[in-house]
């Protein structure tokens, strides 16, 4: 059992998350609400990662955050270390690959909010800030969950991207999926059970939690 | 300038918009017109939920939108109580916890203390705890009403707030409203597409076609006297025909109907030989014979045949045929009954001169 990889996973999973929830919201309302001439382009380009497979994505991202490209040489001249190899390229691909699991929930759970409904709250006089906190997010809040949930799950168990951007460097970059990967080629299939058993409980856990939340709280919204 | 609310739009594009209107403090001014008649965009723009392209809006004496000198106040800043279509009750929060979210200026306490007593006022005391969706839809309505008027606004906007519920549920809405206005002394408008809402309810109605403003009048007013044949049209008024004006005489007006003369309420007014289109209630047409002598009245006996006939409760609605138009006219069943009538056949009618309305051709 590789302890390092679990606690490598479980990380990535959390920043991806935590940074992807606000970046979702934002981008999630704005795509619900608004109508502009390329919305249809961005949308496409969001949804693009859901498609590509992540050995491709994963080149592309090799390629842009390179040693020898404008942006590894920028954060080699910020912060004096390689981008691609290390945890926090990992954690931008990471994040980059889970745009559309994040957004796309969240966006149909924007959607979801009728226009009376916020325009009532502008008509009560509340201000932007709390028509956000107190009507809106409330009434997204099993999406926005869904969207977090999946976007956990899914770094967790991504390999193909991590693979590429990442290789499998101990106690930064080897994941608990690659660590699994490493473990069959070297015929130790008793380690690769074990964390794949690991990682089915932690996975199902994860969604479980997601749909049984998900209905309760619909429960309590639905009849919008 | 200063009192009740001032509105003055015009636009062509996106939605084409040519709107005055004047409501003031305590009067309710119903806006009236077929959907798609821009009645609620001239809503939701004194609202400030929809920007038009260049007009003013004022309120109180306070500009909320004037296109020319670029001022458009955000909705939050205006003051506008709002009931929604379907009533727009946050889905999530209580009876109470709506009102009181209308009334955030006020410290916490005291914000509860008066969401209760408004749901007092609307008869829904006891019901504080329930979400929207456990509230039946007369209920739902009246959590809106009390939602819209505890933002204590400067106007009262109410968008076709009887629409979602049912027809008996209406009944008594419209008491407690009615009952209700006695106490508010600001402008209220209402959107609706139903006259007989509109009569009921408004001291004045606005007919709105296709974003304009065709007439702001009284119910009594706009019926009697339509300004023109749309007007008269959009007021539910069957019986509006063309004709021409063929001579004045000393109590009266002559007018050419097709092959027949009528003689109708003295309008000097129109130049002989004009085109008009003249309307009439169906309360005009009389199926009685004469008594009196035919000069002393305006009655105009016409031969007609009936087309169809049509039972709507305590009365048949009955189609003429006169030339190549059709008259409608009401017939309690009891009397249908005793004069026989069926279709097909062929009788005369009394057509009451005084009540009938003449109207320029419009362009």
């Amino acid at each position: 059992m590789d302890w390092s990889a679990l606690k490598l996973s479980l990380e990535l999973s959390f920043w991806t998350m935590l940074i992807l929830l606000p970046v979702g919201v934002f981008l999630g309302r704005h795509l619900a609400w608004t109508q502009f001439r390329s919305k249809s382009v961005v949308e496409a380009l969001l949804t693009l990662p859901l498609v590509l497979p992540p050995t491709v994505l994963g080149f592309y991202l090799l390629v842009a955050m390179g040693a020898r490209s404008p942006i590894g040489q920028a954060y080699e001249s910020l912060f004096g270390q390689q981008l691609s190899f290390s945890f926090a390229g990992l954690l931008i691909a990471s994040l980059i690959f889970n745009l559309p699991f994040a957004i796309q929930p969240m966006q149909r759970a924007f959607e979801a909010i009728p226009q009376e409904v916020r325009e009532a709250a502008r008509c009560c006089g509340l201000s932007p800030w709390r028509i956000l906190g107190r009507i809106e997010l409330p009434l997204a809040w099993p999406g926005i969950l869904s969207a977090l949930v999946l976007t956990f799950a899914h770094t967790l168990g991504e390999f193909g991207v991590v693979l590429m951007v990442g290789g499998s460097i101990p106690g930064e970059t080897r994941t608990i999926a690659i660590s699994i990967y490493d473990r069959v080629q070297a015929f130790d299939n008793e380690a690769a059970a074990t964390m794949s058993a690991v990682l089915l409980i932690i996975s199902l856990a994860a969604i479980s939690l997601s749909y049984f939340a998900t209905s309760r709280l619909g429960k309590r919204h639905d009849h919008v | 300038m200063s009192e009740g609310l001032h509105l003055s739009l015009a636009q062509v594009s996106p939605i084409p918009l040519a709107a005055q209107i004047h409501c003031a403090p305590g009067e309710v001014l119903a806006l009236v017109g077929p959907s798609g008649s821009g009645k609620s965009t001239l809503l939701r723009s004194i609202a400030g939920l929809y920007r038009p392209n260049s007009g003013q809006i004022s309120c109180s004496g306070e500009v909320w939108y004037d296109s020319e000198q670029g001022i458009n106040m955000p909705t939050a800043a205006r003051r506008v109580g709002m009931v929604f279509q379907n009533f727009a009750l946050f889905p999530h929060l209580s009876a109470l916890e709506n009102i009181a979210e209308a009334m955030l200026d006020y410290p916490k306490a005291e914000r509860i203390e008066r969401a209760r007593s408004w749901l007092d006022r609307v008869h829904l005391a006891g019901l504080e705890k329930r979400l929207p969706r456990q509230l039946s839809g007369g209920q739902q309505q009246r959590v809106a009403v009390a939602r819209a008027l505890a933002r204590e606004p400067k106007a009262l906007l109410l968008d076709e707030p009887f629409s979602a519920v049912d027809r008996s549920t209406r009944e008594s809405l419209y008491h407690e409203l009615a009952e209700l206005r006695q106490e508010l002394n600001m402008p209220v408008i209402l959107v609706t597409h139903d006259l007989d809402e509109a009569t009921l309810l408004a001291d004045r109605m606005s007919i709105l076609n296709v974003g304009k403003t065709l007439q702001t009048d009284s119910p009594d007013q706009l019926l009697a006297a339509p300004k023109s044949a749309e007007v008269a049209k959009l007021m539910g008024m069957r019986n509006v025909f063309a004709g021409r004006v063929v001579r004045h005489e000393a109590s009266h007006t002559v007018i050419a109907w097709g092959e027949h003369e009528l003689r109708v309420r003295q309008r000097e007014d129109f130049i002989i030989g004009t085109e008009i289109r003249w309307a009439m209630p169906t309360a005009g047409v009389l199926l009685m014979p004469s008594r009196s002598r035919e000069s002393e009245t305006l009655d105009n006996e016409i031969p007609v045949r009936i087309v169809t006939m049509l039972a709507l409760g305590e009365q048949y609605r009955v189609t003429l045929k006169v030339g190549a138009d059709r008259v409608t006219m009401n017939v309690p069943r009891h009397i249908a009954q005793r004069y026989a009538l069926a279709e097909d056949q062929q009788l005369s009618v009394r057509l009451r001169g005084e009540t009938v309305h003449l109207m320029p051709i419009e362009a």
